[in-house]
């Protein structure tokens, strides 16, 4: 260490360190594993860069997807949603029913429609009950997500009427996840086209500023006028809303209702993961929509991948909890090394 | 002085510092640190906020280890090593904040961890005898048996000074003892420091308060920027002396010239009654282009009455009238429209987005005007941001991450933010805490800049001389209320600290 007396302006100046030191290693470390994995399941299976496998690869993450970038605002600003899982099936159930009980074009416009709002409704019950009510997201979300379920079966049993499982192989209906404008899935351009509106949102809003400020500093954003209550809601809101579409979305794949707490918490579960992989803070005030996308395809890869070079899925929970810890392991010693 | 009734009781003990410099993160905080403390002497260390005389009364008591230079005591080469090594020694501190167990007696908090013992039980009644020989050595009248909980400050600072005696200090540093006493308490203490030199054990003291060193200290030693500046007997040292020793020009300088006060202005903002959580009921008035400094003690609830009147705090009586309009309480953005704007206490915690742009911090709290419809104008933006931030002296590229900028910096990038509109009323809560003393100045020279045009300002500080050097009148606070108002010839450091630091009133609140 030197101890030469430079002058302290110099210090403030703003320095030119070496083009290596200036890229935020910290917000493109997800790349680096991604291409890898990318890579060698290129050269390892024949079958993984085809159209198809890529194809259908995305058609099943895009429910998963939408969920996971409306999430990423969510943790941005500074809160956490575990209910995403509940609130999916919530809506696919509420669809499900309206679509048998109506039936015809008119259901399926009454299921699509009143599904997706169910949605939002649980996001903005979320969002006042995480900020005006005072507790915390984890907490509150986690609660939600039990009441949210329970009302899914009291619902779904007007549906099914007691027997069976909730079946809408209509064709008023499936249409949704049958159309391939230019020969990709229509599930897929939902989500492309969320995905891209929702980056630009954040990118160049006001919003998408203060939801960087409300997570980053709550007190210095309330300070600076800003509504960082209503700022936090809007993003709870709008992950309920995401939620309530991909429910919608993938019931139309299926198309019955795969009714189960455990696909709803392993779908949470995988949104968060997915998120954490990309590299976005569960702190808050840091993140971007891209690296939640390929946070989300990396696991999915990972998992296309297992299965096409026919390795026991049940190393891929062994493997991905390998990488979330290394993910936020990574997180964490570079906030140690910049401070 | 003293010198002459050092008993036999205390080691005495010749430190000498050689040499030393410490860096924190690369930034040289003290370099080339000759020091001599004489035993039996009470030593001052003096300097403004960041000149290193809390770094170097650390070293000295072996809180921070030295990069560089050595320490001889009694004539032997030693390094610096850990607390325990040089309580070894025979050095201790007595930390601000005091390690007491405010449950214990006072001897058992003296003897903590070496308390005399009978097959593991602790044997009282020696204890007791042992910590009454101990005081009354010391000069100290305290209740052994009393629970430590319940005396005030200025006994608590007793029972730390016998806990350091017990364990065979005979070099004491004190690092600001008083910043938390009452007047009365203050006195008390004063009369320990003396009963210590006066016993034979040397005490450095750490202080703010010129009159204080001058009164108490046999030597002092000024520092500046990291650098001893001279170490004197403190006989031939002034106040002013002192402070253009510790400032390297005189006081005038340090201070932008005042505009006289003015008189007719308009008052745009008005303040009646106010009640919040911490504010007992506040009026007073800001005439455009006037300059209101408001004193008093930590926790008087000076940040309080600025939140409040900003609507950051729920307030539960009384108006705020800006320039004519009463402002909505508990809503910070009626505070805004009615162009008050504050610039919080605390940068980190209150002020900025540490993570975030220059440039973002900058526009945060005006952004909507840079956005029609919500959607951000870039180019707009970037020459804002540019043409206020050249205004206040930031310099660099401004998308780059506000926390690499130094505290002076930040300070900066708040006022760009406060100044990115035309306010009324600017509150500005303690501008220059942990600000370099080359940016302190602009930091001064934009708030007069203000007020000369014509905007009311409210500076907050606990620096008596600042608020003194800038202000045309000025408010001491304590207890959430105003308990003096002060301007021209009476706006004197004596009269604000006589009024901050009365006793606690007896509050007439049930």
């Amino acid at each position: 260490m030197t101890n030469d007396t430079a002058p302290k302006a110099a210090a403030d100046v703003a320095p030119t360190p070496n083009l290596l030191r200036r890229i935020p290693w910290r917000s493109i470390a997800i790349l680096f594993p991604f291409l890898a994995v990318f890579i060698a399941l290129s050269i390892g299976s024949p079958a993984f860069l085809s159209f198809y496998n890529v194809g259908n690869v995305l058609d099943r993450q895009s429910g998963i997807l939408i969920v996971a970038v409306a999430s990423t605002l969510v943790l941005i600003a500074g809160g956490i949603d575990l209910s995403v899982g509940a609130t999916y099936m919530l809506s696919a159930v509420i669809c499900g029913t309206l679509i048998l009980k109506v039936e015809g074009g008119a259901g399926a416009a009454l299921g699509i429609v009143l599904g997706v709002l169910a949605g939002l409704l649980v996001g903005v019950i979320n969002g006042v009950v995480s900020t005006y009510l005072k507790i915390n997201p984890l907490i509150a979300t986690l609660a939600m997500s039990f009441i949210i379920l329970g009302v899914t079966k009291l619902v779904s049993q007007i549906g099914k009427e007691g027997i069976g499982q909730l079946r809408v192989d209509v064709d008023e209906f499936t249409w949704i996840a049958s159309t391939k404008p230019l020969g990709i899935s229509l599930p897929t351009w939902i989500a492309f086209v969320i995905v891209v509106v929702l980056a630009i949102l954040l990118w160049r809003t006001t919003w998408g500023r203060y939801i960087y400020a409300a997570g980053g500093n709550a007190e210095a954003a309330r300070l600076a006028g800003i509504r960082v209550n209503l700022v936090r809601i809007s993003t709870f809101a709008l992950s309920g809303l995401a939620a309530g579409v991909a429910g919608v979305i993938d019931l139309a794949r299926v198309p019955s209702v795969p009714e189960s707490d455990a696909i709803a918490t392993s779908l949470t579960f995988t949104v968060l993961a997915g998120i954490v992989v990309g590299g976005t803070s569960i702190l808050g005030g840091e993140g971007a929509i891209w690296r939640t996308v390929l946070g989300i395809l990396f696991i999915a890869m990972l998992y296309n991948g297992f299965t096409l070079l026919r390795i026991d899925p049940l190393f891929q929970g062994i493997a991905l909890g390998a990488i979330i810890l290394i993910a936020v392991g990574f997180d964490a010693w570079s906030r140690l090394r910049r401070t | 002085m003293p010198t002459e009734t050092a008993d036999a009781g205390a080691p005495q003990l010749e430190v000498e510092l050689r040499g030393v410099g410490k860096s924190f993160g690369g930034l040289p905080v003290l370099q080339g640190i000759d020091l001599r403390l004489v035993p039996g002497e009470v030593h001052g260390l003096v300097g403004e906020n960041g000149a290193g005389k809390s770094t170097l009364a650390k070293i000295i008591a072996g809180l921070y280890t030295a990069d560089e230079g050595t320490l001889v005591v009694n004539g032997e080469e030693t390094g610096f090593g850990s607390p325990r090594e040089a309580l070894d020694r025979g050095i201790s501190a007595i930390a601000q904040e005091l390690a007491l167990v405010p449950s214990l007696s006072v001897a058992e908090n003296v003897y903590l961890g070496r308390e005399p013992r009978v097959l593991g039980f602790i044997d009282r009644r020696r204890l007791r005898k042992k910590f009454v020989a101990l005081a009354a050595g010391a000069g100290f009248d305290l209740d052994p048996d009393r629970s430590v909980g319940s005396m005030r400050i200025a006994d608590q600072q007793k029972v730390e000074i016998l806990r350091a005696l017990a364990r065979g200090a005979s070099v004491i540093v004190m690092d600001e003892p008083t910043a938390a006493l009452s007047a009365s308490d203050t006195e008390l203490l004063h009369g320990v420091v003396r009963q210590l030199a006066a016993s034979g054990h040397t005490v450095v003291l750490v202080s703010h308060y010129l009159s204080e060193v001058l009164e108490l200290c046999d030597t002092v030693t000024i520092l500046r920027d990291g650098k001893l500046i001279r170490t004197a007997r403190t006989s031939s040292e002034t106040e002013t002396t002192l402070i253009e020793g510790m400032l390297g020009r005189t006081l005038d300088s340090v201070f932008p010239d005042k505009s006289p006060a003015p008189a007719g202005a308009d008052e745009v903002l008005v303040v009646r009654d106010l009640v919040a959580p911490g504010v007992n009921g506040v009026s007073f008035t800001v005439r455009a282009g006037e300059i209101v400094g408001v004193a008093g003690l930590v926790g008087a609830g000076r940040s309080e009455i600025a939140h409040a009147i900003f609507g950051a705090a729920r307030r539960s009586g009384g108006s705020v009238t800006a320039s004519g309009a009463d402002l909505r309480p508990s809503a910070i953005g009626s505070a805004l429209r009615g162009g008050v704007f504050l610039i919080p206490e605390s940068r980190k915690e209150q002020g900025l987005v540490m993570q975030r742009a220059i440039r973002e911090n900058v526009t945060l709290s005006n952004l909507a005007e840079l956005a029609p419809a919500g959607w951000i104008r870039t180019g707009a933006e970037r020459r804002e941001a540019r043409k206020i931030l050249d205004g206040v002296t930031v310099i660099g590229d401004d998308r780059r991450s506000v926390s690499d900028l130094s505290g002076g910096n930040q300070q900066k990038v708040l006022f760009a933010r406060a100044l990115q509109r035309r306010r009324r009323v600017l509150i500005a809560d303690e501008p220059t805490r942990g600000v370099d003393v080359g940016s302190r100045r602009s930091i001064y020279d934009l708030i007069v800049a203000q007020a000369n045009q014509g905007i009311g300002v409210v500076v907050i500080s606990s620096d008596v001389e600042e608020v003194l050097g800038l202000a045309h009148r000025i408010l001491v606070v304590r207890g959430g209320r105003i308990v003096g108002e002060f301007s021209g010839a009476a706006m004197t450091e004596e009269n604000i600290l006589t009024a901050a630091f009365a006793d606690p009133i007896t509050s007439e609140d049930a």
